[in-house]
């Protein structure tokens, strides 16, 4: 009675395909940050523009936006440079940078050739305030919400895909939108 | 103390469920009536411990505890209080807590349902429940506890999302849970058949009220769902195809072709295998919907949080119950063997392409849901199923199965023939067809082919579902509550396929910009936009404008769509406005501010939408009261004889 094994021979291989998707699924999330959950670290550094003004994460409070650790040097950043003006082009969330171990001439010369997407960016010549992060390689990005809890971090350059399925949706404007 | 009380009552309620499905499988198996007795006390107690770690995730809830990371997630001291407590539901692991907790009560009711049955029998269904129970709990724990608590607290919660803050939010979940763990009953049924080894017409019986409760909740739930993204998302559609609406409508299908199945079998002890696989497929698409929505496998507007490893876990799980129940299937279906034929005519042929039918279209739906995944797990890209596929297909096997409906329900059992009633049903359909034409001609313009046709069988399906109880109230003979349940089950489905037609083909969709002061006609009716102002609600701001309507002069509504912004979450919705005249449902959506005092505005007049949430309502009324039949409810005598019965099969 071979035709009473055709559920089963059905449902085995719709296992397999299944089995097969869990590990096609996207696993950035392999290395997770312990910080997400948590507030992230205050701080307060010198603005890269201008040396005299601070940018706080105090100031930062009360506001979704993504923190993103970058520096001149980083190719990764490079490759990922034209997708964060188009992320800063839609005005959905604000960037930060933070410059992590450069030259504050050659950053500003870079942003100026390659255009700015960041509304502030934070200046980290010594590297002190990305080990507070937890950063251990650029670039790096985190959401952190109003209430300056990190809810996210990416790893790696953000790809259109990235920005679509990993940042968005966890922002209030990729839910609300229902997409 | 609290939420580790709650962890504390859960992790007990899981050995509880452990030695139900102990006790519940093996005590009959090895004959040791000890064991078999112990089952009720332990559905009993995992109960209790069930809703003690319920009660304690409601308390943590209720007293804004925010050390516990699944409260500050997803509520706010700002929310007031029934929100709080619906938010329990509002993500992925309050809504496992959920999930469990009404598996357990339908354990409870499974206990005192079988109280009258073969005791073996009795065990074995409990038994079931409590490997699911232990599954659920078990994933929970390992996967999904929402007890764990954060260092250092928040000091207030992130909230709860706004689009799940409505009153459909607060019964949606738990009605559709009801179904899907409902199906898990009869799942249970079907399993302790199959360990038995024998099934005859009075497990039909027994089996048909849960299976019928269970389809009457899920057909519930996916219509408050259905009505709360039509008016919350305000995207103005009552079905999307989504793959999380899919997940719960593959359920329905066969939890529908089940019903059917399931009368066949009662009546006549035929398909019998064939119930038994229909009984395992519905509770089976209920776990794999779990598994598609919660894996992260798929990407919906559903979406919870998902972490590797929930994934593992569900698969593994499905592959366990599943894998068991259709390996035993294939074991031991061959021996349940049908007691008797019947005619082509016969109302046994039409239930059976009803099932055919259904199962067609579950079968559409679902290559449709796992096509996306397929195609990705064998790295051909990503893809996208979306309505132009999902229509047509559907449509073309729900169009046969309306047509059998009306004919289906007046044939008769095993000999065929209409039994004198070919005649009214023809001059029924003569009825319907001018109804229809005329509705979709007269009343409305811009018909196509497909609405008429569809609007006709909606109408033949209510006037030939009429036929029944008019003949019997004319020659004064009682109708039995299932058949008076089935006739208003079917004039529900008339309702819905009227109305739906009537929706998909002759709305009135516009966009406009008003300036105060200005009107438009759209759809027959005139809107005045007359004003826009701020408003304040608990945890949000935002801005709602007053539009005047009026319909050949006369005033219909004055309507207030607004938008919305939660200051916690900083998000911003949209509140449509939604009106219901004469049938129509009028709704207007606020836009954006186009300067210079002008608004954008969405407007849409949308007839008879309302019946499609009444009809299905209706379908789920004649459900419920389907089960109230008298012979449901087992006569001492009557389960007496049925113990004789399958005393034999248990001296085994």
């Amino acid at each position: 009675m071979i035709r009473y094994f055709v559920p089963l021979g059905v449902f085995a291989a719709v296992v397999v395909l299944l089995a097969l998707a869990i590990h096609q699924a996207p696993r950035k999330d392999l290395v997770p940050s312990p910080l997400i959950g948590k507030p992230a670290p205050s701080f307060a550094l010198p603005s890269l523009a201008d040396p005299n003004v601070k940018v706080t994460s105090a100031a930062l409070r009360g506001h979704w936006y993504l923190l993103n650790v970058w520096g001149t040097w980083c190719i990764s950043c490079r490759i990922e440079s034209p997708e964060l003006l188009a992320i800063a082009h839609t005005g959905v969330v604000p960037l930060i940078g933070l410059d992590w171990k450069d030259s504050r001439a050659e950053a500003l010369a870079y942003l100026h050739q390659k255009g700015n997407p960041y509304q502030q960016v934070a200046f980290d010549p010594g590297g002190l305030e990305a080990i507070q992060w937890g950063v251990y390689g650029a670039p790096e990005t985190f959401i952190v919400n109003p209430q300056g809890i990190i809810v996210y971090k990416y790893i790696g350059p953000i790809t259109p895909r990235a920005w679509a399925h990993d940042i968005l949706p966890r922002l209030p404007a990729g839910q609300a939108s229902g997409s | 103390m609290i939420p580790e009380l709650g962890q504390f009552a859960l992790i007990l309620a899981l050995l509880l469920a452990a030695l139900q499905a102990l006790f519940g499988i093996v005590g009959p198996a090895l004959g040791r009536e000890r064991w078999t007795a112990a089952v009720t006390p332990a559905v009993a107690g995992q109960f209790v411990m069930v809703a003690t770690s319920m009660g304690c995730l409601i308390a943590s809830f209720v007293a804004n505890d925010f050390s516990v990371a699944y409260v500050a997630e997803n509520s706010n001291s700002a929310l007031p209080l029934f929100y709080r407590v619906a938010a329990l539901w509002g993500a992925h692991a309050g809504s496992l807590i959920l999930w469990i907790f009404l598996l357990s009560c339908w354990t409870v009711a499974a206990a005192v349902g079988t109280a009258r049955l073969p005791r073996n029998f009795a065990a074995r269904v409990l038994g079931v429940l409590g490997t699911i129970s232990f599954g659920f709990i078990l994933y929970t724990l390992l996967t999904s506890n929402p007890f764990l608590r954060l260092s250092p607290p928040w000091a207030d919660g992130q909230g709860l999302n706004p689009i799940l803050q409505d009153p459909g939010l607060a019964a949606h979940p738990p009605v559709l849970y009801t179904g899907y763990v409902g199906l898990a009953v009869a799942y249970a049924f079907a399993g302790a058949a199959l360990l038995e080894g024998r099934l005859d017409r009075e497990w039909a019986r027994w089996t048909r009220p849960w299976a019928t409760s269970a389809w009457a909740f899920l057909t519930c739930g996916i219509a408050l769902g259905s009505w709360w993204a039509y008016y919350t998302l305000g995207w103005g559609g009552f079905w999307f195809w989504d793959p999380v609406e899919n997940a719960s409508f593959m359920p329905w299908l066969m939890g529908t072709a089940l019903i059917h199945s399931l009368a066949v079998t009662e009546k006549r002890g035929l398909f019998k295998s064939w119930t038994l696989l229909l009984a395992v497929l519905g509770f089976s698409l209920s776990l794999v919907g779990t598994f598609l929505v919660r894996s992260g496998v798929l990407i919906s507007v559903h979406s919870f949080a998902v972490s590797p490893g929930r994934g593992e876990f569900i698969l593994t799980f499905l592959v366990i119950m599943i894998g068991a129940a259709l390996a035993l299937y294939a074991w031991r279906a061959p021996q349940m063997q049908s007691e008797a034929g019947f005619e082509f005519s016969a109302r046994e042929s039409f239930l059976l392409f009803n099932n055919i039918l259904l199962v067609t279209a579950c079968g559409t739906v679902f290559a449709g849901e796992m096509a996306p995944i397929i195609s990705n797990a064998l790295g051909l890209g990503k893809l996208s199923v979306g309505p132009p596929y999902f229509n047509p297909t559907f449509l073309v096997s729900m169009l046969p199965l309306l047509v059998l409906v009306p004919l289906g329900m007046h044939a008769r059992w095993k000999r065929g023939g209409l039994g004198g009633r070919g005649r009214a049903l023809l001059v029924a359909l003569g009825a319907a067809a001018v109804i229809g034409c005329a509705v979709a001609f007269g009343v409305f313009t811009g018909a196509g082919i497909l609405s008429p046709v569809s609007m006709t069988l909606g109408a033949w399906i209510i006037i030939a579902s009429l036929l029944d109880p008019i003949d019997r109230l004319r020659r004064r003979i009682a109708i039995p509550r299932a058949v008076l349940g089935m006739t208003i089950a079917h004039i529900g489905l008339g309702i819905f396929v009227f109305s739906m037609t009537a929706v998909q083909a002759f709305t009135a969709e516009r966009d406009v910009a008003l300036t105060i002061g200005s009107s438009v006609r759209d759809g027959g009716y005139t809107f005045h936009f007359q004003g826009i102002g701020p408003i304040q609600g608990p945890d949000y701001g935002g801005t709602d404008a007053t539009m005047v309507v009026t319909h050949e002069g006369k005033p219909v509504a004055v309507m207030h769509p607004a938008k919305r912004d939660y200051w916690v979450q900083h998000i911003a919705t949209t509140h449509s406005a939604i009106t219901i005249h004469g049938g129509s449902n009028i709704l207007v959506a606020l836009g954006q501010s186009l300067g210079d005092g002008r608004w954008s505005f969405r407007l849409q007049v949308r007839p008879l939408v309302l019946y499609i949430w009444i009809g299905a309502l209706i379908m789920a009324g004649g459900g419920l009261l389907a089960i109230t039949d008298r012979r449901y409810r087992l006569s001492q005598s009557a389960a007496k004889e049925a113990a004789a019965l399958l005393a034999g099969g248990d001296a085994r």
